[in-house]
């Protein structure tokens, strides 16, 4: 039965024919896996609502990642019932469409935050974050006072740039605009009429409490106070989300 | 070939001189990288029983202190782990010395401890591609595939240069590890950074591709740096502890290639019930069950491979580190396929169960084959007869074993019954518990766990104090003629 594992020294004679069959056999999975992920029409919904994040929320991501909120927060709610009525609808794959890189995670040591945009207000999320046991006693999370710092957003075109490079859809004009998009958007009282017609529902506000200086704070606040807000579950229809 | 036979072993009348300066280097970054490793997983995991222990500083907060524990264990100890036993292996099983000699070697060395440091830095400063287990940024990825390149030729290289018609067994599994990690590293951190001058990039690939690229990435890390690599090393540990040949070839053959085969595909399972498509995560989970299958094969080798020479567990206490690893093994690569069926993972994922899981891998399948890899190359590479104390050895043993036990038991308890409050509800239909009272219950278990931590350091500092004296003070070893006689060492 094991007769053909004889010929087996013809590779273990030879390092180039061992290394390159080891190759192709490794590669299967992963071609098999990945490829159909881009190709395939279904792997991601046409739903309505999706934009790139605005500037401001881009940096605000970036501090999210900066600190690895990722190690212990998921933004992937799974269809069961139980997270449903915790964290609302399940996410979908279109909802991360524009996240380079995804933020899914793997371990819920604090809750999921996919939806968490407008569950609290901005003040709460400020002032949870300075000290997060000031409001949650129970709270193991680390303080963040401090983002109360200037965001260094002098160079927010060139991320923009280097996103449209991945495949974001951001236009000449948002990038030209960059700067002053996320100088609006942090200012409350400044005109936001621009800012409105390149990214839909983008919300103004003194994120950190603050509505002149521009700090790490309302980027990151901004960038939570907007996940899982663009899709408009009222909208969606079964076809739309149902996959392969 | 002029040979003689001394103790079984066929030794050639003309032995290579070995590389081994850059290879000692390796063995003490090894015992270095895993104390510092094991003591930043203590303080972390103090940080969740404790919160205040994040000191409110942004470069000791968990964020940013948990990837310096995953890549210190993961990367230094075990990378530096894998470089000290594959060019260690593959110059002996091949009787070649390493190719490129001891540039080769030290170029490797520096090279690879560039790496880390860079990494490390970079995390505690914020610098991360915020992927797990692939967190360094674009220019600490370029230099590694550099490192990378030049590992695959040394180590191609020597067994091009053999003197055995044959490739020893133990380094087909660590070939496959190099060439894998290679394709893994590339694929999964494809990024186009801010500008030149920035430090941060943003990754190729977004949300569910992205996702799926990691999980191919992060569980393979798994299956060819954690496991193929020190499948190797147990391929020649074992059988040259115990002085038996490995136990079946035809079994060697078979698990070799179904286990490089199936466990690329064994990625989703990390993505269940997520926005990756339902296809997919199916073929993760049946891959991942029939994964159990070459798994167990390698155990039942390694273990088998004691058969009429179970008596030397007795008196080899490195031999005994060898062998619970082995266990250890094959108790991880059980539960990890239960975990995998998607029934079992709607409960585990996003749990301590998860951490657990990894942890019975990384401490006591990774963890104590590199500290009997250790134990074993000390004496060797420093000409000593034997470890300087074999008592501290079973002290290590029994307090690592010992930590283990604290810290698994403590993640399954927290685990399950954290993923069952999530899901429970109470009489009048709604969920019996906010979020922050799960974490709250969890508390004592993340105390028990830190002082399983604990335990495991300290049998980490045995082990370096032990390892020290042998260096230092061990008995010199009597001058054996497989170590480059005087005439091979003129001829050079």
């Amino acid at each position: 039965m094991f007769r053909w594992l004889r010929d087996h020294g013809v590779i273990e004679r030879n390092v180039i024919l061992m290394g390159v069959l080891t190759l192709l056999t490794v590669s299967i999975g992963g071609l098999v896996q990945i490829v159909p992920l881009f190709a395939l029409e279904t792997t991601i919904e046409r739903v309505q609502g999706m934009r790139p994040y605005t500037p401001l929320e881009q940096m605000g991501r970036n501090i999210y990642v900066r600190e690895g909120c990722y190690v212990c927060h998921s933004q992937m709610v799974r269809p069961f019932r139980d997270e449903l009525e915790r964290y609302g609808h399940y996410s979908l794959a279109a909802e991360s469409m524009y996240d380079h890189p995804f933020q899914w995670g793997s371990k819920r040591s604090g809750p999921d935050l996919a939806r968490v945009g407008g569950r609290y207000s901005d003040d709460w999320h400020a002032a949870h974050l300075r000290s997060p046991r000031a409001v949650v006693p129970a709270s193991i999370m680390p303080p963040y006072s401090f983002l109360d710092r200037p965001l260094d957003y002098d160079r927010v075109a060139d991320h923009l740039r280097a996103l449209r490079a991945v495949g974001v859809p951001y236009s000449d004009e948002m990038i030209a605009n960059a700067k002053a998009d996320l100088e609006v958007q942090a200012r409350p009282d400044a005109d936001a009429a621009g800012l409105n017609a390149r990214y839909a529902r983008a919300r103004q506000g003194a994120f950190d409490g603050d509505p002149v200086r521009i700090t790490e704070m309302d980027a990151l606040v901004a960038y939570l106070q907007m996940l899982g807000t663009l899709v408009d579950f009222r909208d969606v229809t079964p076809a739309q989300l149902r996959q392969q | 070939m002029a040979a003689t036979a001394t103790a079984g072993h066929y030794v050639p009348a003309d032995p290579p001189v070995y590389v081994e300066g850059p290879i000692r280097a390796f063995a003490i970054a090894t015992t270095f990288w895993g104390v510092v490793g094991f003591l930043v997983g203590v303080v972390i995991a103090l940080q969740l029983a404790f919160p205040l222990l994040n000191l409110d500083l942004e470069w000791t907060s968990f964020g940013r202190l948990r990837p310096v524990h995953t890549s210190a264990v993961i990367f230094a100890f075990g990378g530096n782990a894998l470089f000290l036993t594959s060019l260690f292996i593959v110059q002996r099983t091949c009787r070649a010395r390493l190719f490129g000699g001891d540039d080769m070697g030290w170029f490797l060395f520096w090279g690879y401890q560039f790496v880390i440091v860079m990494a490390a830095l970079g995390y505690v400063l914020g610098i991360t591609q915020g992927k797990e287990y692939a967190e360094p940024e674009w220019y600490v990825d370029l230099w590694l595939t550099v490192v990378w390149v030049f590992y695959l030729i040394a180590f191609g290289g020597t067994i091009t240069r053999r003197e055995e018609p044959h490739i020893y067994v133990a380094n087909w599994f660590f070939l496959a590890f190099i060439i894998t990690v290679a394709v893994l590293h590339i694929g999964n951190n494809i990024s186009i950074p801010v500008s030149l001058g920035s430090s941060m990039s943003y990754s190729a690939t977004p949300g569910v591709q992205g996702a799926m690229i990691q999980w191919w990435y992060g569980h393979n890390a798994v299956g060819f740096f954690l496991t193929a690599g020190f499948l190797g090393m147990m391929y020649y540990l074992i059988p040259k502890q115990a002085d038996r040949p490995v136990y079946s070839y035809r079994l060697s053959i078979v698990h070799f290639w179904t286990l490089i085969f199936l466990y690329i595909w064994a990625g989703p399972h990390h993505l269940h019930y997520t926005a990756l498509p339902d296809w997919a995560q199916t073929l993760g989970m049946v891959f991942s069950v029939m994964l159990w299958m070459p798994s167990w094969g390698g155990m039942i080798n390694g273990l088998m491979t004691l058969s009429g020479a179970w008596d030397k567990l007795r008196t080899n206490p490195s031999l005994r580190f060898s062998v619970a690893a082995v266990g250890f093994y094959g108790m991880s690569t059980f539960e990890g396929p239960v975990m995998s069926i998607k029934a079992v993972n709607g409960l585990s994922h996003y749990t301590d169960w998860t951490i657990g899981h990894v942890h019975s891998g990384a401490m006591g399948w990774v963890g104590f084959i590199s500290f009997g890899a250790l134990y074993y190359l000390f004496p060797v590479l420093w000409k000593k007869k034997a470890v300087w104390s074999e008592r501290l050895i079973s002290w290590h043993f029994w307090v690592a074993t010992l930590g283990i036990v604290f810290y698994i038991t403590a993640m399954w308890v927290s685990g399950i019954m954290q993923g069952l409050m999530w899901r429970a509800y109470d009489e009048l239909g709604f969920l019996q518990y906010s979020f922050v009272e799960t974490v709250e219950a969890m508390h004592p278990y993340y105390v028990i766990r830190a002082l399983g931590g604990v335990f495991y350091l300290t049998g980490a500092l045995i082990m370096a104090f032990n390892l020290w004296k042998t260096v230092t003070e061990g008995e010199a070893a009597e001058p054996a003629p497989r170590f480059a006689p005087a005439h091979a060492l003129a001829a050079e």
